[in-house]
Parts: structure tokens; C-alpha cells; sequence
């Protein structure tokens, strides 16, 4: 085909990641301009950007697996689901922030191109189809959020999360690069397909496995897995708390989705080597996730605590092995996010006198005092425990169907329990609300926080119940489409 | 009356009525600055209406079901996902045991009358709760009987936690992790099944059941994670000491849906699941489930008699009240099924109303300890003569409904191993022991604590609650073959799908 032909098709195809890429350099130079006084504007036709995005990795997805950039990346059913979740979590944490930062009066304009910087990076990562672009991907994410976790420059704790997540994540960057390199050097290419091939010939031995299990070290790190969690309760507790959101939500999705590709596209005939080490890394965040939260006091600590559960979860759905492995994985965190963004929004909403509050303890008493807001934190908290009839539970029961039918029946049982230990401290939380007598009246939250709470909840039950079988059809079908 | 409901999803309207009452309720608090008596008292009368109803829709699901036809009836289906399906249905049993539900939850809304605080999320979460019970019930698909049967933790951890007594947050957590660690146990086998049969429907599953088969190996370890949630449920000894601090702690109407109805999920789950899905490992665990069962009746009992708290001997009491349903239900004959069954119904009444009893003296002078009280027959008769009538009950003293299901499980196990009955036996006895002795603290003797000097007798709201539970424990107990007769088909279907596989 005549090169500027194929440009000007892949150019077509990878328009999500163009209008990401637009929005961001245009409010960049707007912004340098009008400096912080279009916070409002930006952050606004950021949601829509990124909506706008999202939008357009389903509308022009072209129903067949597409190459695209020389097989840099790829355009089928898997990025498209990741994409639509990555753009609703990034939009509704978007407008989150701007709604929580114009209260607060920190409207600096680079937060809105930043998280579409973010964002792009992580279409880029769901994309993926070689290991350079695996690596730029995962890059311009963390970069973005390096700076956004140290937001409050003037704020040692803020200041202290940035720093702390760059040097640590910057380790994993190299553990990634050293990992493909490995994986470079004994399949001979850079490309998923090639590296297929070549995986399915025999080649690698024990060297290749010593590449794959780097980068899965460095996927776990950047995605919050136990034993490489060490960073995210401090960063989750010293950022502002409308970036920990962000960080919470769609980061994780990206991080799965490509996890999902690279061990079920280039390495799938390894499955028995990666599945040890998938599933020690689920069993132990699952565990490690639900102890540890059960001492937390600070309610981002244990949000913290508790992605790092979820992320659990969610690998152990991946480590089946089977088809449905990935997409039982999809369907998981389709339904974790919306309780997390709900989560996110209430502890948001939780201020006295102008002054965030965020302890356990500051719940004390909330339906008493603020009856709808309790009612809304209890649905999500029951949700993100895995009761039913929320949505969490049938996110659990997809994760536990895939495990089963994949064989490890082991780890179905230790998440059973790792399930009971997190409803402990979950409960606590719910104790702290309907339990305790009230410490003090909490301000009426806003508008947009009540909204994006509600909207949680009700997506949590019973909408995303009642339309489970649609989205289980959905993440099915790309998964089917794609690996 | 059959007909008038014929084409209508009969089911749902009774399993989903409160829970459309709640979102009314919940509603009405949107545009209402409430919580004044008035709007309170409207909340109270609006449930209670809500709960009539629903017992009304269940009096015509029970006219259109044909008890002498042993299938399911009234079945609905819609699919959903993971290839389960919103399924309901009900033979025999989960018949007796939903009327025994709706029957029940409006004399339990009239006991929730002396609520005071945060009314509408009170009587919302009963709503929901009414709900759930009557769908594990109802569920024909093994995953929404996963999903009633859990969630129904949800309104009772916050029922307790927030009406109940000073110890109420440890009991309330007490109780959801305990039943929550049982449960998910019994999810991973759930899905285990579901891979291995091919279908979540559960009569599609006992159909495989009992054709193919699960390997025995299997079956025992399925078996054992449906007896780790049964078995906390139901609740078994040595796993049954939620069942005091939950009792304990709740408020007087959750103690009576506690006693009355989800104590039964536990049986129900044995007599649906155990029982014809692995019938070898039933066959197998057979001798342990009567030991852990004699020592429920005999332990328990003991352990009632030397309680102080009211509520917490009656809670023993309902151990050895279950001990008796374990026992019969795995002496897997007709006699100890059928017994089994009745004793379910008929505990769910006595139990009820004598919590109901204890409710009574306890809004009256706020305190459960049997010590504080004695002499009341002197200032309450009419107490005394309802009390009276149920720590008869509790014994099993014939002409109440206590009776037959003792007998009849005893006899059942007889013909399985005559220790086991001789070993309930005693149990019987004791129990003899312990409520009589409560009684006579209670209520004879003459006043010696000055403060009952005040105490009222039944207002016209407790003879309300109380008359219908009167009249069902004597027609029980006068005339059981009406519910004998009922149950019978399920009974009988569910000792051939057992003794098919027998050694």
C-alpha cells in the first residue's frame, strides 16, 4: 500500500488518541497564555475531550483487529472496552477535581492537560501492539502522574508523595526496559506478533521466562499489586484527594488491559510459567490488600489498601488462563470503578468548617446527620465488599468463575477468605456511619459530588446488575475479537 | 382465586411488594422534614399496610399453587448473565415456608411500634429484609439464591447494629462475618457446580444430581462448604454461638425474623441442596450430623437452663430446636423430613412469639434479666395465660404445634439408630426443665421487685400481634395433618432423590 494512504488510514484510526493529543498541546499554549483564569473553560472541554475520546474508540471501532503504525498498535475490541472505561473514570475524576479545586481555590490550569496527558498515555499503553510503544505508553502516564501527585508544590506531603512515587516507579521503569530487553534478545523482535511466533516455536527458555517476569514485576508495580505496593498508600494519602481518585480509577484499568494483552497476546503459549507468578501476585495483594487495611484510620490509606485488594481481584480473574480469564477481568473492573469514582466522591464531600476531614472517625454519625449520604456510602462500601446484590459481587462472581473454570481452585478459596477479611474493615466503616454518634455536622456537599455519587450508586444497583449479561456479551466479545 | 392471578408473575409481586414499599418510603423522606411522632407514626402504619399486602399477594400465590402436584409451580424465568437467570418458582416446602415469611413480618412491623429513633431507615431496611427472605425461597437459580440469601445479611448487620441492645456493634459484626465466611465457601462450590453440571438452574441441577451425579470425591467437599454456610445458618453446634450475642443485642422484631425465618434458610438449604445434590456425602456425613445434633439438643438445653438474660435461654432453646430439625432431616425417612419441615414452621412460631413475650416485659421495664421479674401473673393474667401457651409450645406438649415435629423427627431417627432418638429424648426433658423454670420465675410467685408494682397488661396492639400466633400454634398442634398433608409432596420427593443413593 502506498505509505501516505496507510498514514492517513491509521491517522483515521487513531483518532481518540489524536483528539487526546490536540487537547492537550492547544490548552497547554491556552493555558500558558490566559494563564489560570480558564481553569473552568479547560477543565470543562477536558471532560469532553475525554469523553469525546472514549466515544470515539467505540463509534469507529472498525469490528475487526487493526494494525495500525507499521504494528505499533492495534485497534480492536479489547482497547475499545478499555478505552470506554478509561475515558468515563478519567472524565468523572476530572470533573471531581475541578469541581473540588475551584472550592479550594487552586485552580491551576495544568491539572486538566495533565490528566489528558495521562490519558492519552494509557490509550497508548491498551494499544499497545510492540514493546517500544508498551514502554511510551506506560511513560507518558506515570510522568503525568508524577506531577499531579505533587500537585500542592508548597505542601510537604504532596511534595514528598511526588517524589516518592517518581523514584520508585522510575525503578520500575527500568525493571520494564530490562525485562524487554530480555525478551528482545531471545525472541529477536520488538513486535507482540513476532514475539508470538517465536514463544510458539520454543524460543526463549529460561531466559525469556527472566524477561517476562521482570515486566510483570514492573505491570505490578505500576498497577499497585502486593509485593510491589510500597508506594501507594503514601502517595494516595499525601496527594490531593481528587488526584488519588484519578490515580485509583482509570490508571488501574490501563494497567490490567495491558497486562491482559501482553500475557495473552505474546506470551500466551507460556501460559503455565505465567500463571505461578500472576496468581502468587493476586493471592498475596488479595491478602496482603485486606490485613493491612484493617488497621488504617485514614480513609485514603485504606482506599489505598483496598485497590491494592481489588487489583487482587482482578489478576486472579486473569491468572485462569482461559478465554474468559481476561474478560472476566474486564467485566471486574467495569464494575469496581464506578464504586471507587462513588467512594472518591463522598470522601470528597466530607468537609467541616472548610477543612477536609478523613479519618474513620470523621464518618461517625453521617446517617444521622446527612441521611442520603449515608445511604450512598453504605450501597458502594457493600458493593466494594462483594455483597450482593451490588455490583461488586458479580464482579467477584465473574473473577470466581474464571478462576474455577481455570483450574486453580486454591486461589478460589483463598480469595473467599481474603473476601471475608475485607468485609471487616469495610463494615467498619459502615459501623462508623450508622453505628457511632455524630462528632459534628459535615458541610452539604456539591452539586457535582452528589451527582457523581449517585450516579455511582445507582450504577452499582441495580444498573449494571440488570444490564450484567449486556456487558459480560461486551467484554466477551472483545476478548474473542482481540486475543 | 387461581384465576385471577394466572398469567401474572405472581412470585415477584410477593418477593418485590416491600421492597417496593421501601422506595416509597424512602421517597416520601425526600420531600418530608420528618421525624416527628406524627410522620413517624405514618411510616408505621404504611409499612404495616405494605406487609398486609404482601401477605395478601402470598394468600393468592398459595390459591393458585396446586400442593398435590409435586413439581415447581409458578415459575418465572428471564435470562441474565454468567448463564444464570432470574428464575423463581416454589414446590411445597418453599411455599410453607414464604406463607410462614409474610405471615409473620406484619406482627413484626406491630412489635417495631415502640421504635423511637430514625424510623424510615428502620422500616425501610425491614422492608428489604422481607425481600430477601422471601426470595432465598423463592429462587430457582442457584446464583439468586446466592444473592437473596446473602444479602440478607445486609439490612440485619444494620438492624442490629443500630436498634439493638448495649453490645450491638460485637454482635452485629459478630454475626455478618461469621455467616459471610460460611457463605463464600459455599459460593466457590456454587460455581464449582455450575462449571461441572452446565447450568445454574436448580432443578436442572438436581436433575444432574441425581442422573449423572457429582464423583463422590467431590461430593464430599461440596457437601462441606454447603454445610460451612448451613450449618452457621441453621445454626449448628459447635458454630452457633453467634446466635446468643445476635439475639441478645437485636431488637425485639429482628430477634423474631432471626428465630422465625432465617434460622429456616439453613434447613431449607439442607432439604434443597445437601440432601438431593449429594446424596452419597449426606449418606456419608449421616452419623456426624446426628452427633453434632444430639449434642445441639442435649448442650444446648443445659446451657438454657443456667442463662440469666430472657433472651439469651431462648436463644439456646432454638439450638436444641434446630438439633431436632438436623436430626430429622438427615434421618432422610418420611417421618424425620416431614418433621423436620413441621418443626421448622412451628419453631418459627413459638419461637416468635415467645421473643414477641420477652419484647412485651422488655418495653415495659427495659431490662432482660429473669431475676429482675417474678410474680407478674399478678399484675399481667393475660400475659401470663399467652406466655403459658408458649413455654408449652416450647416444651412440645401435644396439642400445640412443639409436638408433632418432635415426635415426628424422633421417630424418624428412631429407625435410623435408636441412640440418636434416645439421645433427643433426654433433650426433651430438659427443655421441660428450662422453660417451665423460666416461666415460674417469671410469672408466679408473688411481686417482689417494687418497680413491677406499674406493670400494664397487653395493650390492644400486643393482642393483635399476639392472637394470630395463638391460633396458629393450636391448629398446629390440633390438627397438623393440614400442614402434613401440604408439605407432604416435597418431603417425599426429596427422601427418594436421598435414599436413591443409599449404600
Amino acid at each position: 500500500m502506498n505509505p501516505a494512504i496507510e498514514l492517513g488510514r491509521d491517522l483515521q484510526l487513531a483518532r481518540p488518541e489524536l483528539l487526546l493529543a490536540a487537547y492537550a498541546l492547544i490548552g497547554a499554549v491556552l493555558g500558558a497564555w490566559f494563564k489560570d483564569r480558564i481553569f473552568g473553560a479547560l477543565s470543562t472541554l477536558g471532560v469532553v475531550a475525554i469523553l469525546g475520546a472514549g466515544l470515539l474508540a467505540v463509534v469507529w471501532n472498525p469490528g475487526a483487529e487493526q494494525s495500525i503504525f507499521q504494528g505499533a498498535m492495534v485497534i480492536d475490541g479489547v482497547g475499545a472496552f478499555a478505552k470506554v472505561l478509561i475515558a468515563l473514570a478519567a472524565a468523572a475524576t476530572l470533573a471531581l477535581g475541578a469541581d473540588h479545586f475551584t472550592t479550594t481555590k487552586e485552580q491551576r490550569f495544568e491539572f486538566p492537560v495533565l490528566v489528558a496527558l495521562a490519558t492519552l498515555g494509557m490509550f497508548v499503553m491498551v494499544s499497545a501492539q510492540d514493546l517500544i510503544c508498551l514502554y511510551v505508553g506506560v511513560e507518558l502516564q506515570s510522568l503525568a502522574a508524577y506531577v499531579l501527585a505533587a500537585w500542592r508544590r508548597d505542601d510537604a506531603r504532596s511534595s514528598e508523595a511526588g517524589l516518592k512515587y517518581f523514584v520508585l516507579s522510575a525503578i520500575s521503569s527500568g525493571l520494564l526496559l530490562f525485562g524487554s530487553s530480555f525478551v528482545y534478545g531471545f525472541t529477536g523482535s520488538i513486535r507482540f506478533d513476532s514475539i508470538a511466533a517465536a514463544v510458539g516455536e520454543g524460543a526463549g527458555g529460561i531466559g525469556l521466562i527472566f524477561g517476562l517476569v521482570l515486566m510483570l514485576c514492573a505491570l505490578g508495580f505500576k498497577m499497585s499489586a502486593a509485593p510491589f505496593h510500597m508506594w501507594t498508600p503514601d502517595v494516595y494519602e499525601g496527594a490531593p484527594t481528587p488526584i488519588t481518585a484519578f490515580f485509583a480509577a482509570a490508571p488501574k484499568v490501563a494497567a490490567i488491559a495491558l497486562m491482559a494483552r501482553l500475557l495473552y497476546e505474546p506470551f500466551a503459549g507460556m501460559t503455565p510459567q505465567w500463571q505461578q507468578v500472576v496468581a502468587a501476585l493476586a493471592a498475596i495483594s488479595m491478602v496482603w490488600g485486606s490485613i493491612a487495611a484493617l488497621v488504617q484510620t485514614n480513609l485514603k490509606r485504606l482506599m489505598a489498601y483496598s485497590s491494592i485488594g481489588n487489583m487482587g481481584f482482578a489478576l486472579m480473574g486473569l491468572s485462569a488462563g482461559t478465554e474468559q480469564g481476561p474478560s472476566s477481568a474486564l467485566i471486574y473492573l467495569a464494575l469496581y470503578l464506578p464504586t471507587t469514582i462513588g467512594m472518591f466522591a463522598l470522601i470528597l464531600a466530607m468537609r467541616r468548617d472548610g477543612q477536609p476531614v478523613e479519618t474513620v472517625a470523621d464518618l461517625a454519625g453521617l446517617a444521622q446527620k446527612r441521611p442520603w449520604m449515608a445511604a450512598l456510602f453504605t450501597m458502594l462500601l457493600f458493593s466494594v465488599a462483594g455483597i450482593p446484590p451490588f455490583a461488586g459481587f458479580m464482579g467477584k462472581l465473574a473473577v470466581f468463575t474464571a478462576t474455577i473454570d481455570g483450574g486453580l481452585y486454591w486461589l478460589a478459596i483463598v480469595g473467599g477468605m481474603a473476601a471475608v477479611l475485607a468485609a471487616a474493615y469495610y463494615l467498619r466503616l459502615i459501623a462508623s456511619i450508622w453505628f457511632s454518634a455524630p462528632v459534628g455536622q459535615l458541610q452539604s456537599p456539591s452539586g457535582t459530588i452528589m451527582v457523581t455519587a449517585l450516579a455511582s450508586a445507582a450504577l452499582s444497583f441495580p444498573v449494571l446488575v440488570l444490564l450484567l449479561g449486556a456487558l459480560q456479551s461486551a467484554a466477551e466479545n472483545a476478548v474473542r475479537m482481540s486475543f | 382465586m387461581s384465576e385471577l392471578v394466572a398469567g401474572w408473575p405472581i412470585l415477584s409481586i410477593v418477593t418485590f411488594l416491600p421492597a417496593a414499599g421501601a422506595l416509597l418510603i424512602l421517597l416520601a423522606r425526600v420531600s418530608a422534614r420528618g421525624d416527628n411522632v406524627g410522620y413517624d407514626n405514618g411510616v408505621k402504619l404504611l409499612t404495616l399496610l405494605i406487609t398486609i399486602a404482601t401477605f395478601v399477594a402470598s394468600l393468592f400465590a398459595f390459591a393458585a399453587f396446586d400442593p398435590s402436584n409435586p413439581d415447581y409451580q409458578l415459575q418465572e424465568n428471564i435470562p441474565w448473565a454468567f448463564g444464570a437467570s432470574y428464575a423463581m418458582g416454589v414446590d411445597t416446602l418453599a411455599m410453607s415456608l414464604v406463607m410462614l415469611t409474610t405471615f409473620l413480618t406484619p406482627i413484626c412491623i406491630l412489635a417495631s411500634w415502640v421504635i423511637e429513633k430514625q424510623v424510615s431507615s428502620y422500616m425501610v431496611l425491614f422492608l428489604i429484609l422481607e425481600t430477601l427472605m422471601i426470595g432465598v425461597f423463592c429462587a430457582q437459580d442457584i446464583i439468586l439464591f446466592y444473592v437473596f440469601f446473602e444479602g440478607g445479611l445486609i439490612p440485619m448487620f444494620i438492624l442490629i447494629g443500630v436498634w439493638g441492645g448495649e453490645r450491638r456493634v460485637y454482635a452485629a459484626f459478630k454475626f455478618f462475618l461469621y455467616t459471610l465466611l460460611g457463605s463464600l465457601l459455599m459460593l466457590v462450590a456454587i460455581i464449582f457446580m455450575i462449571a461441572t453440571a452446565g447450568t445454574s438452574n436448580i432443578p436442572a441441577l438436581t436433575e444432574y444430581a441425581q442422573t449423572t451425579g457429582f464423583e463422590q470425591n467431590v461430593q464430599i467437599w461440596l457437601w462441606l462448604a454447603f454445610f460451612a454456610s448451613f450449618a452457621v445458618k441453621m445454626p449448628m453446634w459447635p458454630v452457633h454461638t453467634w446466635l446468643p450475642d445476635a439475639h441478645v443485642e437485636a431488637p425485639t422484631a429482628a430477634s423474631v425474623v432471626l428465630a422465625a425465618i432465617l434460622l429456616k434458610m439453613g434447613g431449607y438449604g439442607f432439604l434443597r441442596f445437601s440432601l438431593p445434590m449429594f446424596p452419597d456425602a449426606s449418606h456419608f456425613f449421616t452419623p456426624f450430623v446426628f452427633a453434632l445434633s444430639v449434642v445441639a439438643i442435649v448442650w444446648a438445653s443445659l446451657v438454657a437452663f443456667r442463662q440469666l438474660d430472657m433472651k439469651k435461654l431462648i436463644a439456646y432453646s432454638s439450638v436444641a430446636h434446630m438439633g431436632f430439625v438436623t436430626m430429622g432431616i438427615f434421618a432422610g425417612n418420611e417421618q424425620g423430613i416431614q418433621g423436620a419441615i413441621f418443626q421448622m414452621l412451628s419453631h418459627g412460631i413459638i419461637s416468635g412469639a415467645l421473643f414477641l413475650c420477652v419484647g412485651v416485659v422488655y418495653d415495659r421495664m427495659h431490662t432482660r434479666e429473669i431475676a429482675f421479674y417474678g410474680g407478674l401473673v399478678n399484675r399481667m393474667p393475660v400475659y401470663a395465660a399467652v406466655f403459658m401457651l408458649f413455654t408449652m409450645g416450647n416444651v412440645g406438649l401435644p396439642g400445640t404445634s412443639g409436638f408433632p415435629g418432635e415426635i415426628l423427627t424422633m421417630v424418624g431417627a428412631f429407625q435410623v439408630n435408636a441412640w440418636i432418638a434416645a439421645g433427643a429424648a433426654l433433650g426433651v426433658i430438659f427443655s421441660a426443665a428450662y422453660a417451665l423454670t423460666l416461666y415460674r420465675k417469671v410469672a408466679f410467685g408473688t411481686i417482689e421487685n417494687p418497680k413491677l408494682g406499674k406493670m400494664a397488661d397487653l395493650d390492644a396492639r400486643e393482642w393483635v400481634q399476639f392472637i394470630p400466633l395463638i391460633i396458629a400454634t393450636l391448629i398446629m398442634g390440633l390438627a397438623p395433618t393440614y400442614v402434613l398433608d401440604f408439605t407432604q409432596n416435597s418431603a417425599l420427593t426429596i427422601m427418594n432423590q436421598f435414599a436413591g443413593a443409599a449404600p
